[in-house]
C-alpha cells in the first residue's frame, strides 16, 4: 500500500480539501465587524483629534477670559466657554490628549507587571508563583480609590502619577488572566515537545506561552483602557489632576457648577467620555470575537465535516423491505446540519438498517463516517440543528418521527437504552451512583424508593461489580472507568429496554476491563432477547458480539453483511481496505535484524539533504 | 539477539515517584525498579494498560518525569538527573511523538517554524533548515508545500506525520513514540506504523514504542517489554511475548485483545474463559 497519503484509496482528499484562511484571519474577521470597525474610528478620530490639537485651534484649553464666561456656541468660541472663560472647544481637544495619555499610562505599568509575571508564575508555579499570587490578592484587596486619594494627597496632584498608581493597583487583574492562560497551555503537549527540542525556558516563554497569551492580553488592555479613563475623569472631577491641564473630568466639573446656568456644558465631555469608554468597551468585545479567545483551535475530531456531494447519481444500496417482525426499521435515513456559509452538509445520507430482537448489529467506520450520527438520530439525540429525514424510522412499529418529543423521552428511559462511549461524562459528578441508578425506575417504572434500591443493588451484581451496596453508595469520581461503565450499561438495562443502542462503548477501556464488558453484554443480550445497535471502529469488538455489520463510509452504507461473510469474503473495496488495516496477522518484526547502519557507510543518515555539519 | 553491540540506553532499577498535594502526604510511587535496555536501531515495545507507568517510563527517559531512584544511561553516561544544559544538549540524540497529533504541535505556528525551530536554536542558518525541512517533509511522505500551512490544516495522520519529521530534524538515535498511533483511524494507523518501521530502516534510529495494543507492538518491535502496576512482568522476542507469553499477566492481556475475526475470535474467548477459570482456581494470586 501507498505511504503517499493517509487518505488511502477511499478516504477524502488530503491537504489541500482542507485548506482554510491561515493567519491575518483576526484583523480582517474584526473589519467584518460593523461595530468594532465603527468603534475603532471613534477612537483613531479622538486620537487624531488629540494629536492635531494646536491645529484644529488657536485658543488655549487654559487661558480663562473672565470677561468671556459662559459666552454661548458659535462666533469666536465654537462651543463656546465655560464658567471663568475657558475654550470649550480647545479643552475637548485637549482634554482628549490627558485622557488618552492616562489611559495609555495605565495600560503600560499594569502590563509590564502582569505580562511577565503572570508568564514565569505560571510556567515555573512553586516559589515566584505562590508570592506573586500573595501579592496580587493583597493588590486587590486594597480600595484604588483610596489608595489614589492617599497618594495624590502625599505627593501633589498629578494625572501621570495617579494613573501609574492605579496601573499598579489594576496590575493583579492582568497577572491573573495571564497566569491562568498559561498554566492551561503548559500542559499542552507541544510545550513537552519543545523542552525535548532543546529550547531554553526562556524561548519556550517567548515563542510558544507568550503567542497564546496575547490574545486574552490584548482584549483586557482595551478594557482597561475604558476602565482608565473613567477614573481618571473621576480624580479630575475630583479636582485631583493637575490644574495647568485641561482633561474631560475637569471639564465636568466646571459644567456641574455651572448646571443651572448652563446645562449644555455638562454634555461634551459627558459625550466625549461616555462614547470613548463604550468605543473600548465594543472592541474589546469585538477583538474576543475575532480572535476566538484563547487562541486555540477546539479540539474536535472529525466528526461531522462529510461536505455533501451532489449524489443523485448514486444508486443507493438495494436494501429490500425490512421485515416484519424488525424491532428497528430504519430507511432512507438522512442528517443534515446547515453551515455557516448557507450551504448544508450531509453527514448521513439515506442509510437502511433492520434489527431484530436478540441480534446485535455492527456499526463500523472510521471516524467521520456518520456511524455515531446515524445512532444519535435512532435515539433522537441530535443537536437541534440538525435536520433529519427518513422514508421510515420504526421502533417495534411505532413511527418514531411523529411521536412528540415527551413521547420519545419516555420511549428512550424504558424501551430503548444508551450506553455511551465516555463513561465518566455520563455520570453526574455530584450525585451519588444510587440515586442516578433509582431515579429513572422510580420515574418509568413507579417503582418505591426500596424497590427500586433493591432492584439497582441486583442490577450492579448482574453487572458483576463485586460490593453492589459500596457502589451504590459511591460518588462516581470515586470508581474507576470500567466500573462506571458497568454502572452505565446497568443503567441502560434498569427499565428492561428492547433496544439498546451503545457507541463505542469499550473504546475508552483497557483490553482486559474490554473483554469483560464485552462479555457482560454478551450475556444480558441472550438473557433479555435484546436488540443491539454498536457503534464501533474496532474489528476485534465487532467479530466478538456482532450477528450482522454494516459498513460505513461517508454517510453510507456500503456494505451490510452477516459477520462470518463479511470477515471471510468482503466485497466492497473499503470494507477490504479496513480489514486489510487491521495489525492481527502482519508479521511480526523479530526476524528482521535491527536496523544497524553500515559502519562502513561514512554517512549513514540519508535523511539529510547535504554533508554539511549539524 | 545480535548482542556483540552496545545497548544504546540502559534503564536500572529505575523508581519514578509523583509528590501528592497536601501536607505529609505519601508520593505515589509509579515506576518500582524498571529494567530495561534499547539496542541501536532497535525497536522495543513497551505494553501496558492505563496507569502501569508506561508512559511515565518514557517521560523519564525524556528528563520530563523526575528520577527517584536507579538510573537511566545513554551510551554510557548517566542522564537522569541532568542540568537544564546537558539535559538541552541531548535533545540531539533522544526525541519524541506523542500520542495526541492535536495538541502536540502549537496550532499557531506554520509547519516549517515547527519544524527549523530544533534546528535554528542551534545555530543552524536558515537557509540550510529550510532545505532540510524540505527533505523532511519529502521523508514523511508530506508534500513540499506543506511548510507553509498550519496544523489544523491537516488531517490527525498527517499531523502525527509532521510529529515524527519534528522528532527526525536533528538526526537523533532514540525516538520515544508515546502511543503514537492510538489517536489515529485504523487504516491511517497502519500507514503511519509503516513510515515508523521505513525511517528506522533509513536512519538506524531506535525506538521505545509504547502503546496499549498488542498487535501494534507486534508489527513494530523487536523486542517488547510489558509493564503491570510499575514493574516489567515480561520481557522478550516480539514473537514469542505476543503469541506465547510466560506471565500471566501478559498472557490475559493477550487473551483479552479480540481477534478481528468471528470464528477465531470465539476460540480465543473460550481461551480466555478457560484461563481465567483456571487462574481463579488456582488461588488468589493477582487480580
Amino acid at each position: 500500500m501507498s505511504v503517499l497519503s493517509d487518505s488511502g484509496p477511499a478516504g477524502p482528499a488530503p491537504v489541500d480539501a482542507v485548506a482554510s484562511p491561515p493567519r491575518q484571519g483576526a484583523v480582517r474577521r474584526l473589519l467584518r465587524s460593523p461595530v468594532a470597525v465603527v468603534a475603532l474610528v471613534w477612537v483613531l478620530l479622538v486620537a487624531l483629534l488629540a494629536a492635531l490639537a494646536p491645529l484644529l485651534t488657536s485658543a488655549s484649553p487654559t487661558a480663562s477670559q473672565i470677561t468671556n464666561a459662559l459666552a454661548p456656541m458659535g462666533g469666536a468660541n465654537l462651543l463656546g466657554t465655560d464658567g471663568i472663560g475657558r475654550d470649550v472647544l480647545a479643552q475637548l481637544l485637549y482634554g482628549a490628549r490627558t485622557s488618552i495619555v492616562g489611559g495609555v499610562i495605565v495600560v503600560v505599568v499594569s502590563l509590564a507587571l502582569g505580562l511577565p509575571a503572570g508568564i514565569v508564575a505560571g510556567y515555573y508555579r512553586g516559589r515566584f508563583d505562590a508570592v506573586a499570587s500573595w501579592i496580587a490578592n493583597l493588590l486587590m484587596a486594597l480600595p484604588a480609590i483610596i489608595v489614589l486619594l492617599v497618594v495624590l494627597a502625599q505627593f501633589g496632584r498629578s494625572t501621570e502619577l495617579g494613573m501609574a498608581v492605579f496601573g499598579v493597583i489594576i496590575a493583579p487583574g492582568v497577572f491573573r488572566l495571564v497566569r491562568a492562560s498559561v498554566l492551561a497551555v503548559r500542559e499542552e503537549l507541544f510545550v513537552d515537545a519543545a523542552r525535548v527540542s532543546g529550547l531554553s525556558d526562556g524561548r519556550i516563554m517567548r515563542r510558544h506561552v507568550l503567542p497564546v497569551v496575547i490574545a486574552p492580553t490584548v482584549i483586557q488592555a482595551s478594557q482597561l483602557l475604558g476602565i482608565a479613563i473613567v477614573i481618571q475623569a473621576g480624580l479630575e472631577f475630583l479636582g485631583l489632576g493637575s490644574p495647568n491641564q485641561a482633561s474631560w473630568g475637569g471639564m465636568l466639573s466646571d459644567a456641574f457648577q455651572n448646571i443651572y446656568a448652563e446645562p449644555r456644558l455638562l454634555l461634551f465631555p459627558g459625550l466625549a467620555i461616555v462614547l470613548t469608554v463604550t468605543a473600548f468597551s465594543l472592541l474589546g468585545n469585538a477583538l474576543r470575537d475575532a480572535l476566538g479567545v484563547g487562541g486555540r483551535m477546539p479540539r474536535v475530531r472529525r466528526r461531522a465535516t462529510v461536505v455533501a456531494a451532489p449524489d443523485s447519481d448514486v444508486p443507493a444500496p438495494v436494501v429490500s423491505e425490512p421485515p416484519g417482525d424488525a424491532l428497528l426499521a430504519v430507511q432512507d435515513l438522512r442528517v443534515s446540519y446547515p453551515k455557516g456559509d448557507g450551504s448544508v452538509s450531509e453527514v448521513v445520507r439515506g442509510v437502511s438498517l433492520a434489527l431484530r430482537r436478540g441480534e446485535v448489529l455492527g456499526l463500523v467506520g472510521e471516524s467521520g463516517s456518520g456511524k455515531s450520527q446515524t445512532a444519535f438520530a435512532v435515539l433522537g439525540l441530535l443537536p437541534p440543528t440538525a435536520r433529519t429525514s427518513a422514508e421510515r424510522l420504526t421502533f417495534d412499529g411505532t413511527d418514531l418521527q411523529r411521536l412528540s418529543p415527551a413521547e420519545r423521552n419516555r420511549l428512550r428511559g424504558r424501551r430503548i437504552g444508551y450506553i455511551p462511549q465516555e463513561p465518566m461524562s455520563n455520570l453526574v459528578p455530584s450525585f451519588r451512583i444510587g440515586s442516578q441508578l433509582t431515579e429513572p425506575m422510580r420515574h418509568h417504572l413507579g417503582l418505591s424508593r426500596a424497590e427500586a434500591r433493591r432492584r439497582a443493588l441486583d442490577l450492579l451484581a448482574r453487572v458483576g461489580i463485586q460490593d453492589p451496596g459500596r457502589v451504590f453508595d459511591s460518588y462516581p469520581h470515586e470508581i474507576s472507568g470500567g466500573m462506571a461503565q458497568r454502572v452505565l450499561i446497568a443503567g441502560a438495562v434498569s427499565c428492561d429496554p428492547e433496544l439498546l443502542i451503545a457507541d463505542e462503548p469499550t473504546t475508552a477501556l483497557d483490553v482486559t476491563v474490554q473483554a469483560e464488558v464485552l462479555d457482560l453484554l454478551r450475556s444480558l443480550v441472550a438473557e433479555r432477547d435484546l436488540g443491539v445497535v454498536l457503534v464501533t471502529h474496532d474489528f476485534g469488538v465487532v467479530a466478538d458480539l456482532c450477528d450482522t455489520v454494516a459498513v460505513m463510509q461517508e454517510g453510507r452504507i456500503v456494505e451490510e453483511a452477516p459477520a462470518g461473510r463479511l470477515f471471510d469474503a468482503p466485497e466492497h473495496e473499503y470494507t477490504r481496505m479496513l480489514l486489510s488495516s487491521t495489525l492481527e496477522n502482519s508479521p511480526s518484526r523479530q526476524d528482521l535484524p535491527p536496523a544497524v547502519p553500515d559502519p562502513d557507510e561514512p554517512e549513514p543518515l540519508p535523511l539529510s539533504s547535504s554533508g554539511g555539519p549539524r | 539477539m545480535t548482542a556483540v553491540q552496545e545497548p544504546l540506553l540502559v534503564a536500572d532499577r529505575v523508581v519514578v515517584d509523583y509528590p501528592v498535594k497536601g501536607w505529609r502526604q505519601q508520593p505515589i510511587r509509579v515506576l518500582r525498579g524498571v529494567s530495561l535496555d534499547i539496542g541501536p536501531g532497535e525497536t522495543v515495545g513497551l505494553v501496558g494498560e492505563s496507569g502501569s507507568g508506561k508512559t511515565t517510563l518514557g517521560r523519564a527517559i525524556l528528563g520530563l518525569a523526575p528520577v527517584t531512584g536507579g538510573e537511566i544511561r545513554f551510551q554510557d553516561r548517566d542522564i537522569s538527573r541532568l542540568g537544564k544544559r546537558e539535559r538541552r544538549a541531548l535533545s540531539k540524540d533522544i526525541q519524541v511523538v506523542f500520542q495526541d497529533p492535536y495538541s502536540s504541535l502549537n496550532p499557531a505556528k506554520t509547519v516549517e517554524d515547527i519544524l527549523t525551530e530544533p534546528l535554528l536554536v542551534t545555530g543552524t542558518a536558515r537557509a540550510e533548515a529550510g532545505r532540510r525541512v524540505r527533505s523532511l517533509l519529502d521523508a514523511v511522505h508530506l508534500p513540499v508545500d506543506a511548510g507553509q500551512r498550519l496544523p489544523r490544516e491537516f488531517s490527525g495522520g498527517q499531523r502525527q506525520r509532521i510529529a515524527i519529521a519534528r522528532a527526525l530534524t536533528r538526526d537523533p538515535k532514540l525516538i520515544v513514540c508515546d502511543e503514537p498511533v492510538s489517536a489515529l483511524d485504523l487504516s491511517t494507523q497502519s500507514r503511519v506504523l509503516d513510515l515508523f518501521i521505513e525511517i528506522q530502516q533509513r536512519t538506524g534510529v531506535a525506538y521505545l514504542f509504547i502503546t496499549h495494543d498488542l498487535s501494534v507492538v507486534r508489527h513494530v518491535s523487536h523486542r517488547v517489554a510489558v509493564m503491570y502496576r510499575g514493574e516489567l512482568v515480561e520481557t522478550g522476542d516480539a514473537t514469542r511475548v505476543t503469541t506465547t507469553p510466560e506471565h500471566a499477566y501478559t498472557r490475559r492481556l493477550l487473551l483479552a485483545a479480540p481477534v478481528p475475526h468471528p470464528r477465531r475470535q470465539a476460540e480465543r474467548r473460550a481461551e480466555r474463559h478457560r484461563f481465567l477459570a483456571a487462574q481463579a482456581a488456582a488461588g488468589p494470586a493477582g487480580s
